[in-house]
């Protein structure tokens, strides 16, 4: 059935589907909706069987959550921005005890300057936490993410972050349809987690490991997220097979002559050629750039874009398979490493070392600045005409910089 | 359990198990097949009053609980002494996370638990005086303000040990570390700092609040059962002496304890909501003198020429707690 809904809103009937014991979260803008809503739901009796917590800090949101997984609970929270640097710590923790938490992640600037609006800073900066990062474009992304992201990190027993741009897709109004309870319960079964606190069997979790074990340790813990890639895939195959309808994927393909209307999975779309420019990037951004592509068209700039869905693992294969013979790469990057360059820049840079293809890192959007067809137009049109620097900052204004001495 | 006072000067140490009592009355150490929920072969240094007492804590709620029991262990000595991989001293299900979080995480624990109906099961989290009072005391603040149905231990040795003996917020004033030389004018820990996490726990009004040594194992055995039988946040507050950090003899921990509540410094009480409900009175009082001078940390207080500026501001402080906590016997005479 198709709904208006606020994505928030989505995303709480999304995780409530799913059937969680424990909620717990701290409010931090713009992630507010989600749990105001999923605390309704468990007051009301809508989500039963579950506990939801208001704790005072993401670091206790964080660390309630990994005490409720390790008893063996389906846990939920959410975070963004400042959240998510103050859990930190928590999080890396998280992941090392193998503990599949979801959490979503509204992405949003980090401070200072404080800035509330969207970029994506904050998750971005824990891409090596261990945490799995699963990005939505919409919020029809968002709601089947949500549900995904409980099966790949039970099978996998890892947390999963799921990425949802704050503001552009949290408080957005869209017609997006939820899947049933028992479309999620028979693809979701409980949960059965391979170790937990169990009095019929006692175990010590969390212990210290020395240098004899630790590179280890560190060693499996890269295997599976390299592992993950697979798990993921499938699982999202999966999904959208049990519901009848495309669903997310962690990589897609786009052009003007693609099948389908989102794009495609890597394997069923025709990558980039030459002539072309393909065009990396992740969540709502990839969604104003399709409105662009028709309009360049016409202006005899062929753009072929590849969306991640997965940001960690970060599926390289994919995207180098993706890029194929195209003319140049451009990066379209909500997350800057000051000094270096763009984030997600980094990561297709390292996919794609041995291709001898061009390939230009824009810094788009920062802590919320409208990311408009035009600018994109303008942009891709430089990158088109060999104009385009490597580095290069979309819209910025000039004379405020130089008039800040 | 019905509470047992034997005077300490006629039975020693050696009594501890009360083997002697009628069954009811002993202590669950008195009996062969113990939990020993903290088991043999851990690395806890010679004297180590933080194991000791643990044991007794965690082997009392294992007996209440009927083996119905999971903990939460905040980093620190008894996590890094009990837990190096692949070698564990833990006979009961135990997670470790971080240094801060322990409540919180006991915390969710406890929410597991009861959403899927195993109210049964019930979950401590344990710490030193840094990870509970310093560190932890946000997340700590919260599991009290919640009343989360979890029973916090904190084990106060007054300082970082685990780190090498550095300044806490529950160090003593004078007291020397390593983050409080005992050099200058002013040596060891500056006067007027400081902060006791009982009072803390009893401002939040929770159902039960105690403090105990390892000095008194019994009244601690009675604290636990006692906390266990109460719902929701409870606080019970150790005083563990470390000979390594407080520079005693390993075999002199247990009197260390003792004189630290003789003398006044550590008061040992009950509250409940947020009142104090009993006090264990002091039998006979020592001189704070008595407590200090056997300790190195305090060594600079009683050089060629005694502090004595220090040691009346210290003697102050005693009287303060049994003022405060009414620590004489009736008549004020001890």
């Amino acid at each position: 059935m198709l709904e208006l809904l606020e994505g928030s809103q989505a995303v709480a009937r999304a995780v409530g589907l799913a059937r969680p014991g424990v909620v717990c979260a701290y409010p931090i803008s713009p992630q507010t909706h989600i749990v105001e809503a999923l605390s309704g739901m468990v007051r009301t009796g809508k989500l039963a069987n579950c506990d939801y917590i208001n704790v005072e800090s993401e670091f206790a949101a964080m660390s309630v959550s990994i005490g409720a997984s390790a008893a063996g609970a389906r846990v939920y929270t959410a975070t963004a921005s400042q959240g998510l640097l103050y859990m930190a710590e928590a999080v890396y923790n998280a992941s090392g005890l193998k503990l599949p938490i979801v959490m979503t992640v509204a992405n949003r600037a980090l401070g200072a300057p404080i800035n509330i609006w969207n970029d994506q800073s904050d998750s971005l900066s824990q891409r090596d936490s261990g945490w799995l990062q699963l990005f939505a474009v919409d919020n029809q992304e968002a709601i089947d993410l949500h549900v995904i992201a409980y099966k790949v990190a039970e099978e996998l027993s890892l947390p999963v972050m799921v990425c949802m741009d704050g503001f552009v897709l949290t408080h957005a109004s869209d017609v997006v349809e939820l899947p049933t309870q028992e479309q999620v319960d028979a693809f979701l079964p409980p949960i059965t987690p391979l170790e937990k606190l169990d009095i019929a069997e006692p175990r010590s979790m969390g212990m210290m490991a020395g240098p004899d074990v630790f590179t280890e340790t560190k060693y499996l813990a890269h295997m599976a997220l390299v592992g993950a890639s697979k798990v993921i895939k499938r699982v999202a195959d999966q999904y959208a097979a049990h519901l009848g309808r495309d669903a997310w994927q962690p990589v897609r393909v786009w052009g003007p002559d693609s099948p389908s209307e989102r794009g495609g999975p890597v394997s069923a779309e025709r990558p980039a050629q030459q002539g072309e420019i393909a065009v990396i990037g992740m969540g709502s951004v990839m969604g104003t750039m399709q409105a662009a592509v028709p309009r360049l068209k016409e202006q005899g700039i062929k753009i072929r874009l590849v969306t991640l869905g997965s940001y960690r693992p970060f599926p390289a294969r994919s995207v180098r398979e993706a890029i194929g013979t195209a003319d140049r790469v451009v990066v379209l990057d909500r997350a800057l490493m000051p000094g270096v360059g763009g984030v997600l820049s980094a990561d297709v840079r390292r996919s794609m070392a041995r291709l001898g293809i061009p390939m230009h890192s824009v810094i788009a959007g920062l802590g919320g600045r409208s990311i408009t067809e035009r600018s994109l137009g303008k942009v891709l049109t430089q990158a088109k005409a060999g104009e385009l620097g490597e580095l290069e900052f979309m819209d910025l204004k000039r004379d405020l910089v130089e008039g800040a001495g | 359990m019905a509470k047992t006072h034997i005077p300490f000067m006629q039975t020693g140490t050696l009594v501890v198990g009360n083997r002697l009592l009628d069954e009811e009355d002993r202590a669950v150490q008195s009996y062969q097949n113990r939990p020993s929920t903290l088991t043999r072969g851990h690395r806890a240094c010679q004297g180590c009053a933080e194991a000791l007492a643990a044991r007794w804590v965690l082997d009392t709620a294992m007996e209440v609980t009927q083996g119905k029991l999971m903990v939460a262990n905040a980093t620190g000595c008894l996590e890094v002494f009990s837990t190096l991989y692949p070698e564990s001293a833990w006979r009961v299900p135990w997670v470790h996370s971080l240094f801060a979080n322990a409540a919180s995480v006991a915390t969710g624990i406890a929410a597991a638990n009861h959403a899927r109906g195993r109210d049964d099961i019930r979950v401590i989290a344990q710490g030193g005086d840094g990870g509970t009072g310093d560190i932890g005391l946000a997340c700590l603040s919260g599991m009290f303000e919640r009343n989360d149905d979890v029973l916090y231990v904190c084990y106060d040795n007054q300082a970082y040990m685990n780190t090498g003996v550095q300044r806490s917020g529950a160090t003593p004033p004078a007291a020397r570390t390593a983050t409080t030389p005992a050099v200058g004018p002013h040596p060891g820990n500056v006067f007027g700092q400081g902060k006791f996490v009982p009072k803390i726990a009893m401002a939040h009004d929770i159902p039960y609040v105690a403090t105990a040594t390892v000095a008194d194992l019994r009244d601690l055995e009675a604290k636990v059962r006692k906390a266990m039988s109460h719902r929701g946040a409870r606080y019970i507050h150790i005083l563990v002496t470390c000979p390594l950090g407080w520079g005693t003899k390993t075999a002199d921990s247990i009197k260390m304890a003792r004189l630290a509540t003789r003398c006044g410094l550590f008061p040992v009480f009950e509250a409940e909501y947020g009142e104090v409900t009993a006090v264990t009175k002091i039998r006979s009082q020592a001189p704070v003198e008595d407590y200090l001078r056997p300790q190195r940390r305090f060594a600079h207080l009683f050089g060629a020429k005694a502090d004595e500026a220090a040691l009346e501001r210290i003697r102050g402080a005693a009287e303060r707690n049994i003022r405060r906590y009414n620590l004489l016997p009736e008549g004020g005479v001890a």
